[in-house]
């Protein structure tokens, strides 16, 4: 069995900019867009791809989406050669990319979801049924007769999502799905995708993101890409864990606690910090332990002292973490700016 | 392949809806295409009248007036559509659909036949009924087949157009702009083309609207004959190899649009 999707060496350059910008060097200057990308991503698996802006997601999914030639390298969409047979590839896949704005003002939601479905040949009326039973899905039935031209950027979104599913395809591209869109929605939109893929087994998704959060919650796998190259790409837990950063637990406690030396001597306590908060006479507590069973001795230790714990917490390292140690430099404050 | 076929199809008439349904959804149109182009086709036909013009002369205006819309459809919605539907992210939607791309082209064009007919007709008759057209069809069968390969022609020029508009961007609509009105001066809207002199006249066929016209002219009015252009059946035949020519070109043209569009990645916008 082929993979779902697959890159070899997979490399696009741009030329930089407007020839008449750089008229003094002769030749243009080359922006690496995607360099030599090798990934295999396996049927049924939702695949992410995480990177700050310009790291060549987009150009990623505009290749296997055969909008896009490869400078060199090749690109397998279901073992076939996207440059070659872009029109065998077409009829395995969709794409919806975030804050697109597609569609006709004048036809109304459920009008344009069914157009858009008569480009795959679907029957009128399993067409209909399906836009019907997704806009359900992401409570948007109401709104299903409404022009689109009055639809707010939410609804828009989650009518371009719909889009995507309503063919049924095996493997779907999702460029920033959740773009712009606020908490809620963007939730709505991932338990789609997500049930879309566990319930049938052999369906694909290939998704870029720049947040951490939904790269963790959403997918099987990530890589990590930047300036167009693939940095890391495995499980979220498993890129946890490579970091071989500690976890830290945070306690705590009612009281100024002074003779703070004793926690170091626990069996199991690596590492020990801890804050006086005067102006609330309460003592905060960080813990590095060899493993998390040696938190019970922490926390005995507290109330042998009769204090109280008000609060414990532990913190991982996050995707985040795994970022900025991988790119240098952290995701979200690029998005930021 | 069957499949195909039927895929295809449902992609005409899926992309031809758009129109279908927008023809009558905003009733503006009714002032902005159908009602101004009455007006400034009766213009003419009181220049004529003050003119003292041959009295076919009335009829000629207004079937010249009624194919406007069909000119100005395919400028406006054929030749710049795969601009604007870029821009609005249309495009590679179209594109990434296992279709054929001619069948997005054939559906935007039967659209807006359907879209520009409903215009036409309305210049037609009520220009008719206003100015009381006097019509001696010589043969109605030529009449329908001499219409009916200006429109292949002309929306198989569009077709073309929107291929080359999309390549040349932004300045597509300033291209748009600058073909607009010598066109209607060419093609003879509102006279007889012959008056522009038989090579002038001749030059201008190669807009298919012009041969459309006068051939029309020459079967629909008592001294059309006279002032035609071209033999009529003359006409048919350079037509109909107007017709093919523009087909294939339109081929062409997509298949270089496209081909090239993904090698620069200038089928898409930027921005996302
Ligand atoms: N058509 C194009 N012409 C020139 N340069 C391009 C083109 N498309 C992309 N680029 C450049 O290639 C690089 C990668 O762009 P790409 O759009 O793939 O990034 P991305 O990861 O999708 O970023 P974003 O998060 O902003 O969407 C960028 O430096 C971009 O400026
Ligand atoms: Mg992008």
């Amino acid at each position: 069995m082929s993979y779902a999707i697959e890159t070899l060496e997979l490399t696009r350059t741009f030329k930089k900019g407007k020839k008449k910008n750089n008229s003094n060097s002769k030749q243009p200057e080359l922006i690496m867009a995607l360099d030599e990308v090798n990934l295999t991503i396996n049927p049924g698996e939702l695949f992410g791809v995480l990177g700050p802006n310009g790291a060549g997601k987009t150009t990623l999914i505009k290749i296997l989406s055969t909008l896009l030639l490869p400078t060199s390298g090749i690109g397998l969409v279901d073992g076939i050669d996207v440059a070659k047979y872009p029109e065998k590839v077409r009829k395995k896949i969709n794409m919806v990319s975030g804050g697109e704005h597609s569609g006709y003002g004048i036809l109304t939601v459920r009008e344009n979801l069914w157009m858009f479905s008569q480009l795959y040949g679907m029957q009128t009326k399993v067409a209909l049924q399906r836009i019907d039973e997704l806009m359900n899905l992401l409570g948007m039935q109401e709104y299903s007769r409404l022009k689109i031209s009055k639809l707010s950027t939410g609804m828009r979104q989650k009518m371009n999502i719909i889009r995507g599913f309503v063919c049924d395809p095996q493997i779907l591209f999702l460029d920033e799905p959740t773009l712009g869109l606020d908490v809620q929605i963007s939730r709505e939109v991932r338990k789609l995708i997500k049930s879309w893929v566990k319930e049938k087994k052999e369906k694909t998704v290939l998704l870029t993101t720049h947040y951490m959060a939904e790269a963790d919650e959403l997918c099987d796998r990530v890589a990590i890409i930047d300036n167009g190259k693939v940095l890391a790409c495995d499980s979220p837990s498993n890129l946890k864990t490579s970091l071989k950063q500690d976890a830290v637990f945070h306690i705590e406690v009612n009281l100024m606690l002074d003779n703070l030396d004793r926690f170091n001597q626990i069996p199991g306590v690596r590492k020990f910090a801890y804050e006086h908060k005067p102006h609330t006479g309460r003592t905060d507590l960080k813990f590095i332990l060899e493993n998390d069973s040696y938190i019970s001795a922490v926390t005995g230790e507290i109330s042998n002292n009769g204090s109280e714990i008000l609060s414990l917490s532990k913190t991982e390292p996050t995707l985040e973490d795994v970022f900025v140690s991988l790119c240098g430099k952290g995701l979200e404050d690029e998005n930021r700016t | 392949m069957k499949t195909e076929l039927r895929t295809n199809l449902k992609a005409i008439f899926g992309r031809a809806y758009v129109r279908l349904v927008g023809a009558h959804r905003e009733p503006s149109w009714l002032i902005s295409e159908a009602l101004l182009p009455l007006l400034s086709t009766a213009s003419f036909v009181y220049v004529y009248k003050a003119l003292k013009a041959p009295e076919e002369y009335t009829g000629f205006v207004i079937l010249g007036g009624a194919m406007t819309a069909y000119w100005i459809n395919v400028l406006w919605s054929m030749a710049a559509q795969f601009y604007w539907e870029k821009e609005m992210g249309n495009l590679e939607l179209y594109l990434v659909a296992p279709i054929s791309r001619m069948a997005i082209l054939l559906g935007m064009a039967t659209g807006g036949f359907y879209l520009a007919s409903t215009r036409a007709i309305f210049v037609f008759v009520v220009g008719s009924l206003i100015f009381k057209v006097n019509f001696v069809v010589i043969s109605l069968g030529k009449l329908a087949l001499i219409f009916f390969l200006t429109q292949v022609a002309l929306y198989g020029l569009g077709m073309m157009f929107s291929s080359l508009f999309m390549l040349f961007g932004r300045e597509a609509w300033h291209t748009t702009n600058l073909f607009q009105e010598p066109i209607y001066l060419l093609s003879g809207f509102f006279f007889p083309v012959k008056s522009l002199g038989f090579t002038i006249g001749l030059l201008a066929s190669f807009i298919p609207l012009t041969l459309g016209l006068d051939g029309m002219r020459q079967l629909a009015f008592k001294g059309g004959k006279e002032s035609g252009l071209l033999n009529v059946n003359l006409e048919i035949g350079i037509l109909v190899i107007l017709s093919i020519f523009f087909l294939i070109a339109a081929h062409y043209a997509l298949k270089y649009m496209e081909n090239m569009g993904k090698k620069e990645g200038r089928l898409t916008l930027r921005w996302q």
